[in-house]
């Protein structure tokens, strides 16, 4: 990145007003679609599908982790799956008790 | 090939004449940073030692007054002699000591003598309480961790991958002092009407809501000592990572360095949760929010005027997520202390590193699904409580990969019985019944007898007492010379050891005893009012006098420590131990930068008596 | 004495020292919302009953917040690229823009809260509230440090621009990952409580 030539990073300028004019269109999209009222898993599930998109873009394109060493990508890879343990297993407990 | 790794290096000079505050007080100088929180951890440790101490009467002699001069005396007779010490030959340090040994006299004293604290000097539950969750919250979070991570990480770790210092020395001053002020925090909550924490070192809602105010203290010194703990973890990751010198790939790595590697991701990743849990609870209590409080409760025959709606057992979720891997934090520093005393007191390589390594690695990512055998008394249904008892058994196996290498590695060894082996021979079978005790707990049928009991208190002791703090005692000893310059008696480190030895199997064994017999943890009176427990109380004396004797075991380790600074024998070489590992490769003490020119690495960690060598040892920079 | 890959990569990992420990931070952030977030979970899913977020919370007004807080994600990347092409002008209009964005997100948030307040709602109310102003408020203070170390490097930190350009632009690029995920937490935030 250090070493990256004028052209690439105003390739990159590009990219980025290309994810800012897609975040504003998602976050109009998401909340258009909570005035629909869907039910609460439909509406979990939709919000959620298009909020992981948005954090993508952030993460992908102005966090750079798209082209970002394996080592960073591991280390968040690891932390997601403690995260989802955190959040599964406790549930799990709620729904998995004796009486 | 690396030309720009050095980038302007220069050799051991100190650029600039620094004042005492910036050399010694306010250093970003790893090792300085390591002895401050050495010193710091050992005296909390002694307090909550104390605090202990204080305890154990109540629980021989329930009923009897303590003889509240015999415990402010004693520190206050080492303190004041500290002192006068420090004072008469112009020791900065043997001064401090000793005026932080009369501040725990001084506590002590102004405890004991208060009439509502000890009516007639016999020791109030809710003080019993408080001292009971402090112990553990000293011991855990301001003694062995900043120790083990915080003092040998810090030292050690940027010595052994041929480093400079930390990655980030100015984050790693931050750390201490926020470690610092997390323990003056958590201490000060003595003073406050209520007392300090007394909701076991647990803090388990309802209680810690509704506790005295030296609770929300409590909650305010963790969020201090987790931020230390966080920008340490970050340090030392980036450290071993990145700056490891030329040549000194991971497998070549020290495995002391492997184990705090893998100890730091722990930290890292587990910490936060509780501090949102922290975070919750301080809601809960100040702002009258009701995260762990369920609808409905009453306390005192009064309604609680709160809305509801909360989980008690949400917070013991975030509570375990991180008190688990915190006591894989407690065993790994050590058995990487052990690791390293092993291989250089055997004269031969450490037997199966490579398992050690990879057993090492799986354990930190393991350690995080197993938390809930701690709740098995929760109400778990079948399902969850089968996920986490299969965790917890699968979670023993690297646990006994690495024992089992450690003790293989004797094999065919030519044992020398230095102290610091001592320490680390001892470390192994003590380790090996703390975890060994561990599996009735971790399997549910078992835990429902056994849960909350001593038993428990008895096999995690046995892990953090005679496992990590021995491991602790070994590399005090094994880097003392490394530190300054001279050899700690080995006479009184023997009379240490085994008098160590022996007390610390006297206080934690009858334990396993009573709580197999079912007496409960945590009663201020030991049990003294169960029927069910009368038949195994008398343990309760056997036990408490230890304790007052392992107490006066460590008065030779005070002085040895302190005297051998100026008096001990004086190393006859940078490497008294003939030790291959980059650390012995320095000066002595490392200079600022540690070392004259940066170190290339030729050789694996511990290649003592290899074939075809002159010596019985090469160290790791020789070509 | 100098510490190696302060500022030039070390070339086995391609990192230097502030990247890897940045994201390591990050990591580290990431399991302190999502603890709450699975708190928040947890208890709703435990609940009998359980509001819309939409039915009690300003909903246009956190889209507003949303776009200005996205707006400075990308303010702020452009001014590392600035940087990237030796623009310093540029970058501190672009820096600029991130903290005023920044200050007006904390601005329309002191709205919402006063609005609550105002009509005696606090997080005390019900969990509901309690959640809703625990996570706006820890992702608020997260924001509040954000500006603090973006007008640093606005303003006194920048003076490392004359003597170490690539280690000032590395220090930039680093409070940049640290903005974005604040901007990321948001995006994940504002449905959850709002919208959901």
């Amino acid at each position: 990145m250090e070493h990256a030539t004028p052209d690439a990073i105003k390739k990159h300028v590009r990219t980025y007003v290309i994810v800012f004019v897609s975040l504003m269109a998602l976050t109009v999209v998401t909340v258009a679609i909570s005035y629909l009222h869907l039910d609460v898993a439909a509406a979990v599930i939709v919000a959620m599908f298009i909020a992981t998109i948005k954090g993508a873009l952030v993460a992908s394109y102005f966090m750079h982790l798209i082209s970002e060493k394996r080592l960073i990508f591991m280390a968040l890879v690891l932390t997601f799956i403690f995260f989802v343990a955190l959040m599964a297993l406790p549930l799990l407990g709620q729904h998995d008790t004796i009486g | 090939m690396q030309h720009t790794a050095t980038e302007g290096y220069h050799a051991g000079a100190v650029h600039h004449e620094q004042g005492f505050l910036k050399t010694y007080v306010f250093s970003q100088d790893h090792k300085t940073i390591g002895l401050q929180y050495m010193m710091t951890a050992l005296l909390f440790l002694f307090f909550g030692f104390t605090l202990m101490l204080l305890m154990r009467w109540q629980l021989a002699y329930p009923g009897k007054a303590i003889p509240g001069e015999a415990f402010a005396l004693t520190p206050g007779v080492l303190g004041l002699a500290a002192l006068l010490i420090g004072v008469v030959s112009k020791r900065k340090l043997a001064a401090l000591v000793g005026v932080v040994f009369l501040g725990i006299a001084a506590l002590v004293w102004y405890l004991v003598s208060d009439e509502t604290l000890f009516p007639e000097g016999v020791m109030v539950p809710e003080l019993y309480n408080s001292f009971g969750a402090m112990h553990g919250t000293i011991m855990v979070f301001l003694g062995v961790v900043p120790l083990a991570v915080g003092a040998f990480g810090n030292y050690v770790v940027p010595l052994q991958v041929g480093a400079p210092d930390m990655a980030f020395p100015k984050l790693n001053m931050a750390s201490y002092w926020s470690y610092f002020f997390g323990g003056v925090v958590m201490l000060s909550s003595f003073f406050l009407p209520g007392g300090a924490a007394n909701s076991g070192w647990t803090s388990y809602p309802p209680l810690a809501n509704i506790a005295t105010v030296g609770q929300t203290v409590w909650l305010f010194g963790m969020v201090l000592l987790i931020t230390s703990s966080l920008l340490g973890s970050v340090n030392f990751i980036v450290t071993i990572v990145q700056l490891r010198a030329n040549g000194l790939t991971f497998m070549r790595l020290p495995f002391f360095v492997w184990a705090q590697f893998v100890t730091s991701f722990l930290l890292l990743l587990a910490f936060p949760p509780l501090e949102a849990a922290g975070i919750l609870q301080l809601m809960d209590r100040l702002a009258g929010t009701s995260f762990f409080l369920p609808s409905g409760l009453v306390i005192s025959g009064q309604q609680l005027g709160v809305s509801g709606g909360g989980s008690p057992l949400l917070w013991q979720h975030l509570f375990w997520f991180l008190a688990h891997p915190e006591v894989y934090v407690l065993i790994l520093p050590a058995m990487g202390i052990v690791a390293e005393v092993i291989a250089n007191n055997t004269r031969k390589p450490l037997w199966g590193y490579k398992s050690i390594v990879y057993a090492t690695i799986f354990l930190g990512f393991m350690s995080f699904i197993v938390w809930a055998h701690h709740m098995f008394m929760t109400g778990m249904g079948t399902v969850i409580s089968t996920f986490f008892q299969t965790t917890t058994m699968i979670i023993s196996i690297p646990s006994v990969i690495i024992l089992t290498a450690l003790v293989i590695s004797l094999y065919g060894g030519s044992i020398r019985f230095t102290v610091p082996m001592l320490f680390a021979l001892a470390f192994l079978p003590m380790f090996g019944i703390g975890g060994l005790t561990g599996l009735p707990l971790g399997l549910a049928p078992t835990d429902i007898h056994l849960h909350d009991t001593y038993y428990v208190i008895g096999h995690f002791h046995y892990v953090v007492a005679p496992g990590t703090i021995f491991a602790l005692f070994a590399g005090l000893y094994y880097w003392y010379p490394k530190v300054t310059g001279r050899m700690m008696s080995e006479r009184l480190g023997r009379i240490h050891f085994w008098g160590s030895f022996v007390c610390m199997n006297g206080i934690f064994f009858p334990m396993l005893i009573q709580g197999l017999a079912g007496v409960s943890r945590r009663l201020y009176d030991g049990g003294a009012q169960y029927s069910h427990a009368q038949g195994v109380l008398q343990w309760n004396e056997v036990m408490s006098i230890s304790a007052f004797a392992l107490a006066v075991f460590q008065v030779p380790f005070l002085i040895n420590f302190f005297w051998s600074i100026k008096k001990g024998k004086k190393v006859e070489s940078d490497n008294p131990w003939d030790a291959t590992t980059l650390e012995w490769q320095t000066p002595t003490p490392p200079p600022h930068g540690n070392f004259t020119s940066l170190p290339e690495v030729f050789r694996g960690p511990y290649e003592y008596s290899m074939p075809g060598s002159s010596r019985d040892f090469t160290p790791q920079n020789v070509r | 004495m100098q510490i190696p890959f302060t500022v030039a990569a070390r070339p086995d990992t391609g990192l230097h020292n502030a990247k890897l420990g940045v994201w390591l931070f990050l990591a580290s952030e990431v399991m302190l919302f999502g603890a709450l977030f699975s708190s928040y979970i947890l208890l709703r899913v435990a609940a009998p009953e359980w509001p819309h977020g939409s039915a009690l919370l300003n909903v246009p007004l956190a889209t507003v917040n949303t776009i200005i807080l996205i707006s400075s994600s990308v303010t702020m990347v452009m001014s590392w690229a600035s940087l990237m092409l030796k623009d310093f002008s540029k970058y501190r209009r672009y820096m600029g823009l991130t903290i005023l964005c920044g200050l007006l997100f904390l601005v329309v948030k002191g709205f919402e809260y006063g609005a609550k307040f105002s009509h005696g709602i606090l997080p005390s109310e019900d969990l509901f509230y309690a959640t809703y102003f625990t996570l706006t408020g820890l992702h608020g203070l997260h924001v509040v440090g954000g500006i603090i170390v973006n007008f640093y490097f606005w303003g006194p930190g920048s003076r490392m621009w004359k003597t170490e350009p690539q280690r000032f632009t590395n220090r930039v690029e680093v409070a940049g990952l640290y903005w974005h995920f604040v901007d990321l937490v948001w995006i994940f935030l504002f449905p959850t409580l709002y919208l959901l």
